[in-house]
């Protein structure tokens, strides 16, 4: 294996790894502040997507798809949270689980219902297309670093907010001590639903991004679910902290897994069955990943008690 | 009698007149309907054991499932073509006998419990259950990647496994035998929560920490009834495999996971009758709504979050109050 493919996917886990951040951001968040365990996140996600191939449609516009996948999730996230969400705070996680998987089923089909079951496609615009080449003679699609990038200035905000502003401390505060909070004044059902929303609109913008590669359609949110559940559970449920270096973990785990199980198979058998085997194996070794760090570690790596 | 007891009588009349009305008027359809009842009731009569009167919260209970239909894939693929499964170093071959089916799927499963027990119950709460999905989906995609048995397209056995003295492939002869299974695991289930096996676990769900300073030891305890728990559900994807004559990694998704967790919850928690209700009614919605709209779910979801939120005892803890007589 040469050196550009390797770095040209260790790109690719990067960029994988940060999405799985903005998914994990949102999930982490809630849990901390809140003790919810969202399940419907992922629709939150397919939501952001749906939005910004919609307006993409409609007006041509990445910038104006991209602005409507943060409005769409953040207004859908709000919306759910005054329904539903905030009943199910003081519930245990079982209501919480089977609560927001209801969810989930009415999102996915009700968007089924509206869209229909094929895929919707949004195009990445012209100015981000294309390859560009990095220093070391790499060939990378510009679009993929465009991910990391903004992904990268959104962590950095995303961490400026918690640590540096009023909210922040609010947000904080509400992980620490819940009644605390609410005795000094704040109003702490609406910092629950900006928490909530704001969780939303991070998740929805991910979908809009990643659905510029991938196709747009129902179910998509549920994968990327899954996955940012293994990253909340391997950072530590809670932190942002974790959850940063449970997604670059993950991503790069994945993708790298991916790459490189078949080869080192191909060293011990047959070509094809290496590659079925190091394959199948490959998107296992997230899983084993998270075992192993809760076998280790039962509350992941940043979590508390 | 509890108010209870009449409500599960009436359920088990009901489950019996149904496919009797069915089978006298010819319906096959319906029959087969009411089989699927009975082997989803008994898959949420498994995870009832963890669920209900353990308080595990296991979200993959897919896994067991998919074990069970899994085994009977293999078993019956290789007696299919003859192929056996290995020769060395002992000769094992497949089997279209459904006693050893059964009996290899339950120990497939509780063997797959009693590692995943043992790992996951390390956690508790949220990781609980996030470990649970992990293994999951674990065997989801090893399932999806392995070519051996029909990997992402799935398999199928083309005809039904034998039972001695029956023709399972008439389908009341089927329905009778999964009912019996369902009985016989309502029976246990039943025995099991008034045990003092039952009630020490059912003590460690209320308090874990006054069951210890008693003596006994919660998490053994807890990898028992996971392990016993597991290969119910096993047994239940065993049967499942059967009714379809077809398994597929979809056994082990996570929304099978999510739809054996629905039997329990809409029935109720920690009911004996529990998952029968629920996975009746499922069936029945599945049936009805299924007829009207292509998008059913959005109902059911509709539905379990109304019970979630307003119906918090179920199907049989709306109708029979708060008395519990059981777990």
């Amino acid at each position: 294996m040469t050196f550009l493919l390797f770095a040209e996917q260790m790109l690719n886990g990067l960029q994988f790894g940060i999405m799985l951040f903005l998914m994990a951001a949102g999930l982490t968040l809630v849990f901390g502040v809140m003790g919810l365990i969202n399940l419907a996140h992922g629709s939150l996600y397919m939501i952001g997507a749906f939005a910004a191939a919609v307006v993409a449609g409609a007006t041509g516009s990445f910038t104006l798809a991209l602005i409507a996948s943060l409005a769409a999730a953040a207004a859908a996230g709000a919306l759910i949270e005054l329904t539903v969400i905030r009943r199910l705070y003081k519930r245990d996680h079982l209501d919480q689980v089977l609560a927001t998987f209801a969810l989930i089923l009415i999102l996915s089909e009700g968007t089924r219902w509206v869209f229909g079951s094929f895929p919707l496609y949004l195009d990445v615009p012209s100015y981000l297309s294309g390859p560009v080449t990095l220093p070391g003679g790499i060939q990378y699609p510009l679009y993929r670093l465009f991910i990391i990038g903004a992904g990268l200035l959104l962590a950095v905000g995303l961490f400026a907010l918690i640590a540096r502003t009023r909210i922040g401390i609010q947000i904080r505060a509400g992980e620490a001590d819940r009644e605390m909070i609410a005795a000094l004044g704040v109003d702490i059902s609406r910092l629950y639903t900006l928490v909530f929303a704001l969780g939303a609109a991070l998740a929805g913008l991910a979908g809009a991004l990643v659905g510029a590669i991938q196709s747009v359609q129902v179910g998509m949110g549920e994968p990327v679910l899954i996955l940012a559940f293994v990253v909340i559970v391997i950072g530590g449920i809670g932190s942002i902290k974790g959850a940063l270096v449970g997604a670059l973990l993950v991503g790069m785990t994945d993708t790298m897994g991916g790459v490189l199980l078949p080869r080192v198979f191909a060293l011990l058998m047959d070509p094809s069955a290496a590659t079925t085997v190091g394959a199948s194996l490959g998107s296992m070794l997230i899983y084993i990943l998270m075992a192993v760090v809760l076998i280790m570690r039962p509350s992941g790596l940043y979590g508390s008690t | 009698m509890t108010r209870e007891t009449y409500i599960n009588a009436a359920l088990s009349l009901l489950l019996v007149l149904v496919p009797f009305w069915a089978w006298s008027t010819g319906q096959a359809y319906i029959l087969t309907l009411c089989t699927k009842v009975a082997i989803l009731a008994l898959a949420g009569v498994g995870l009832n054991i963890a669920l209900g009167l353990g308080g595990l919260v296991s979200f993959g209970h897919a896994a067991f499932f998919g074990i069970g239909g899994y085994a009977m894939g293999i078993l019956a693929s290789h007696a299919q073509t003859f192929d056996p499964i290995m020769d060395w170093p002992i000769l094992i071959e497949g089997t279209k006998s459904m006693p050893m089916i059964w009996l290899v799927a339950m120990l497939a499963s509780a063997l797959a419990a009693l590692l995943i027990g043992a790992l996951s119950l390390r956690t508790s709460g949220v990781y609980f259950i996030m470990i649970t999905l992990a293994f999951a989906q674990m065997l989801y995609y090893f399932t999806i990647g392995w070519p051996a048995y029909g990997g992402e397209d799935g398999l199928s056995i083309y005809v039904r496994n034998s039972f001695p003295g029956l023709n399972t492939l008439v389908p009341v002869q089927f329905l009778i035998l999964s009912y019996v299974i369902l009985g016989l695991a309502l029976l246990f289930s039943a025995r099991l929560a008034r045990a003092p096996f039952g009630l020490a676990l059912s003590a460690a769900r209320q308090n874990a920490d006054r069951v210890e300073t008693v003596g006994i030891a919660p998490y053994r305890l807890r990898l028992v009834a996971f392990v016993i728990s597991g290969a119910i559900t096993g047994l239940a994807g065993a049967l499942f495999a059967d009714l379809n004559r077809f398994i597929s990694p979809t056994m082990f998704s996570w929304h099978t996971s999510g739809e054996i967790m629905i039997f329990v919850i809409l029935g109720g928690v920690g009911r004996l009758y529990g998952p029968v209700a629920g996975a009746a009614l499922f069936i029945l919605l599945e049936h009805l709504l299924g007829g009207v709209s292509d998008y059913w779910k959005i109902f059911l979801g509709a539905l379990l979050l109304a019970v979630v939120l307003f119906a918090r005892g179920g199907l049989i803890g709306t109708l029979a109050g708060r008395e519990v007589a059981h777990g």
